[in-house]
């Protein structure tokens, strides 16, 4: 399975996300440069963290003008993986491609920590390793991810099984003090209708070797991998 | 003319000297090269003789001071850079983009020596939490490191801020980066080879921090918001850029060298190249990327616009420079080219604006050796002692008060608004000894920290300079990594001040004595004078950036307690040693009596059976005997671990003294029931004193003393008082 990492000037969690697939899980990956249209032989495509474009004008809203997002929004439409990751997960909002909007942390600051994650649907392209009842530990680093969506949105996206995580408290309940940034219903990650498009602020690439802490991190690309290899339950 | 050199900050022998060395009077232009390269932030002519003391060789250093950052080796090919600098005159008056742009210039000066930054760290000193300005200072300052850092994407992962009243109008925001390279990608910031272009890269020039150096080469008064426009704006995502292209530049083999255009802007970066490349340039002013118009000469020429690198390509490989900068959308202007002729030559257009011998800029600067007196307050704090205090009622409220008070509480708040993460290399991140990250593809890490306790320097810089090397390499020590090298800031008050001098003195001397017997050359630094308000001067503090090496991370260690059942021991010796302690100083409101003594031999010992005992994999924690003495210590080891402890100890002493005396050459470590023999043997082998002093479990931290209960406080207290005190005094 081929994996791309998509390169935007000012990306800094690219070089990580690519160390994670390649020397942890030994699987091929390549950058691709924002500028480049072609993203064929590809078979998931990441969107790493950092700080695209300076964050300048509105978070990932330069971004999504890159060249190579109309090839990302090409291969997301033939069902293609994609995974946003932080700045990534910003870059598809503002791309439409994942329902919902980002605002400033309750805090006003950036927040770097460790937060526990309780899976609200394991059977997604990118979650289906997970146990049931698993609870993720996985840092969070931003300073702007505080997840919107209005009542009726939230209403639907639950129905539609597209929360894909919550901030929750280490045994799994999900309460306003395991929220780091004051996101809507503590949503952490949301996946789009159609499943092959998964949004999440927090950074599985920063943790899946236990010399970084914890291996939560590596069973998102577990899954992925697996869903390709034909795993996980479908349809 | 008369009087403009005056104005420029100058002194009249000193004009004398640019005429003479000219053979005639400087035009304008001239004369504002001179004033800020001969100002105390770019020559150090007040502190060059006595930095000449420092030890700076050994077989790990590649490069010592001199260069943009000091560099040493960690086998296999590979070394590190690394350089601490100052941005404390520009964070007291605009502390986010005073702090941010000190975090983006010591990051250049790290990659420009061809070293992929790993790591951020930041030593900060503000006055009392409970001053509104300070509160205003202390938020911008940290609001404008994480922005700097987060937004570029190197970890911030480790630090110290402390709180005295003799910074409130002073604050010291000191950044140090650490950078990873090859041998063969070292750069140095050398310009040589006649005809070789001279090209400006990245940001555009404009009138931003003119004359910063020489702003930042003067004390601070109630004037110094006029100086708001010497302070400049930065741009992290340029620099993040900036970054990218000058690796790949480097690793192309297209260019000679290359030095930010930082202090003094394209005017020192010119004449420090040439200088050490024993050349000459020319450069045209009017060929420089500019962001505004009408600009002089000498606009261009000090401008303090960030993010801005001088490249010295070889000839013929202007084309390969211009691609990588066009690929990550970054200008590159040819603005003129080496010669041989020693001379900088500034053309505008066609017409000359100024030439000066290079090294008339760098190497003629008159250097000083001002008269040093020992101050008289030195006498009367010394005398003072804790004897004639009245015991404490209660020690448990003692060591609450002291986990609660902002110089020894948990520095959560800070360092949550850092990413110390990203890189994926942070094995241990803040709020340990010291921070480990490792180095992909091996099994090697590098340990990084930065240490000074200014008190003990305020009452003996001495013996207070000594400490801060000493503790620096503890720090290393006890995450498991051998002290490889330093890097100091030192920041002082007005160096004409004949006690001021001394103070820096004798702690330059301290500090060189234990750099020499701990084996830690010093190999890059910075020196910021004058920082004083109104005639205050803060206290002496020379801080410690110290680089060790894990060899082998399975044999790493972190400071909290681990599990019910280990052993607690002490390394080294406590002695009635209450002068210069947090324990007066918070408790009882006194920075006074003696700093606690430093034995350099004791203090070797105790390290090396440390590293020793780490390395045979028999210690499950270490953490240094710091501010607050072995109570605190002990207490921090056990919040960290989310475990109890119960210490017990025999003594002579009267047990507050025991608690909370800051003897030196102390590491509290546990190691599991069936190892003490081992401990034991290696513990003989070095001639430490070792003693056990407790067992590791429940949930409170209890310490008897001599057969009598004095402390017992439930881990969560202590651990609320320790965590949520900075938080609480800011809201």
């Amino acid at each position: 399975m081929k994996f791309g990492v998509v390169v935007f000037p000012g990306s800094n969690c690219d070089t990580d996300v690519k160390y994670a697939i390649e020397t942890v899980l030994k699987q091929p990956v390549d950058y691709l440069w924002h500028q480049e249209g072609d993203v064929a032989g590809y078979d998931c495509l990441v969107l790493p963290g950092g700080f695209s474009f300076g964050d300048y004008l509105r978070i990932g809203a330069i971004a999504r003008f890159s060249p190579i997002m109309k090839s990302v929004e090409q291969f997301a439409g033939n069902g293609g993986l994609v995974i946003g990751i932080c700045n990534g997960f910003q870059i598809l909002l503002e791309a439409g491609l994942l329902p919902g909007a980002m605002k400033m942390n309750d805090s006003l600051q950036f927040r770097c920590q460790d937060a526990y994650l309780k899976i609200e649907n394991n059977e997604t392209a990118f979650t289906n390793k997970i146990m049931p009842g698993h609870i993720l530990r996985v840092p969070v680093a931003h300073g702007e991810g505080n997840y919107y969506a209005d009542e009726s949105m939230v209403a639907e996206l639950e129905r539609n099984g597209q929360i894909v995580f919550r901030y929750s408290s280490s045994e799994g309940v999900v309460v306003p003090e395991a929220n780091p940034n004051g996101s809507t219903a503590n949503i952490a990650g949301v996946i789009n209708k159609e499943g092959n498009v998964l949004g999440m602020m927090p950074h599985p690439e920063r943790c899946a070797e236990t010399l970084l802490g914890g291996e939560d991190g590596k069973l998102i690309f577990e899954s992925i991998i697996n869903w390709h290899q034909g795993g996980g339950k479908r349809g | 003319m008369a009087k403009l050199w005056q104005e420029m900050g100058l002194l009249a022998s000193e004009y004398d000297k640019i005429v003479n060395i000219m053979g005639r009077e400087p035009n304008y232009t001239e004369l504002s090269m001179f004033s800020v390269m001969w100002s105390e932030h770019c020559s150090y002519k007040h502190s060059r003789p006595v930095l000449g003391t420092f030890p700076t060789t050994g077989p790990q250093v590649l490069q010592g001071p001199g260069e943009n950052a000091g560099v040493v080796d960690i086998g296999d090919n590979q070394a590190v850079a690394f350089k601490i600098e100052s941005h404390n005159h520009p964070s007291a008056i605009e502390p986010f983009q005073g702090a941010a742009t000190g975090v983006g210039g010591i990051i250049r000066d790290v990659f420009t020596m061809g070293a992929r930054p790993i790591a951020l760290l930041n030593s900060l000193r503000f006055g009392s939490l409970d001053n509104d300005r300070v509160k205003y200072l202390f938020d911008g300052v940290v609001s404008g490191i994480s922005w700097y850092g987060n937004c570029i994407g190197i970890p911030t992962v480790a630090g110290e801020v402390y709180f005295n009243d003799s910074y409130a109008g002073n604050p010291l925001v000191n950044a140090m980066c650490v950078g990873l390279l090859n041998h063969d990608d070292l750069k140095k910031g050398v310009a040589s080879g006649v005809g070789n272009p001279v090209m400006a890269i990245g940001a555009r020039t404009g009138r931003d921090g003119i004359h910063g150096a020489t702003f930042a080469s003067e004390e601070l008064s109630d004037k110094s918001e006029e100086k708001r426009p010497s302070v400049q704006v930065g741009d992290p995502f340029m620099e993040k850029l900036l970054l990218e292209a000058c690796l790949e530049l480097i690793r192309s083999g297209a260019v000679i060298g290359m030095q930010d255009m930082g202090a003094a802007g394209l005017i020192s970066s010119s004449c420090e190249m040439a200088t050490r490349g024993g050349s000459g340039m020319i450069m045209d002013v009017a060929k420089v990327p500019r962001r505004e118009e009408g600009m002089e000469p000498y606009e261009v020429l000090l401008s303090e616009s960030q993010e801005r690198m001088l490249v010295i390509p070889r000839k013929g490989k202007e084309q390969i420079v211009e691609e990588i900068f066009n690929k990550w959308g970054l200008e590159a202007a040819v603005i003129g080219h080496v010669t041989d002729d020693g001379m900088l030559t500034i053309m505008e257009g066609d017409k000359i604006a100024a030439q000066v011998p290079a090294t008339a800029l760098t190497e003629e600067c008159p250097v000083y050796r001002p008269e040093a007196k020992e101050p008289e307050y030195l006498s009367r704090v010394n005398a003072f002692s804790a004897q004639d205090l009245p015991l404490p009622k209660d020690c448990s409220e003692v060591l609450l008060s002291l986990l609660a008070s902002p110089s020894i509480a948990s520095k959560e708040w800070v360092y949550r608004q850092y990413d110390y993460m990203v890189r994926t290399n942070t094995v241990i991140g803040p709020g340990s000894d010291a921070a480990i990250l490792r180095v992909k593809g091996t099994n090697k890490g590098i340990a990084v920290t930065t240490d000074c306790n200014s008190l003990y320097c305020y009452l003996d810089p001495f013996t207070g300079g000594a400490i801060a090397v000493a503790e620096a390499a503890r720090n290393l020590v006890c995450s498991g990594a051998k002290p490889l090298a330093v890097t100091d800031c030192l920041n002082f008050g007005n160096p004409e001040k004949p006690e001021i001098y001394w103070q820096f003195k004798e702690a330059v001397a301290g500090m060189s004595e234990a750099c020499k017997r701990l084996s830690t050359p010093v190999v890059s630094g910075n020196v910021s004078f004058y920082n004083e308000t109104n005639g205050g001067s803060v206290y002496p503090t020379p801080v410690v950036g110290m680089v060790g090496l894990v060899e082998d991370l399975d044999h790493r260690c972190s400071m909290d307690f681990k599990e019910e059942g280990h052993l607690i021991f002490l390394l080294g010796q406590t002695k009635p040693e209450l002068g210069g302690s947090q324990y007066l100083s918070v408790i009882h409101g006194k920075d006074m009596g003696k700093t606690p003594s430093l034995d350099l031999e004791t203090e070797a010992a105790v390290q090396g059976c440390c590293l020793e005992a780490i390395k045979q994999g028999i210690v499950v924690s270490a953490h240094d005997c710091a501010e607050g003495g072995l109570a605190v210590a002990a207490a921090e080891s056990a919040i960290s671990g989310a475990i109890g402890c119960s210490i017990n100890i025999n003594t002579k002493m009267v047990p507050h003294e025991l608690l909370f005396s800051e003897s030196q050459s102390r590491i509290i470590i546990t190691v599991a029931p069936e190892n003490v023999e081992k401990l034991k043997t290696t513990a003989n082998k070095f001639d430490v004193n070792f003693e056990q002093i407790g067992t590791v479990g429940g949930s409170t931290i209890e310490m008897t003393v001599s057969e009598e209960l004095q402390i017992s406080v439930s881990l969560e207290t202590a651990a609320s008082n320790w965590r949520e005190a900075i938080a609480c005094k800011l809201t």
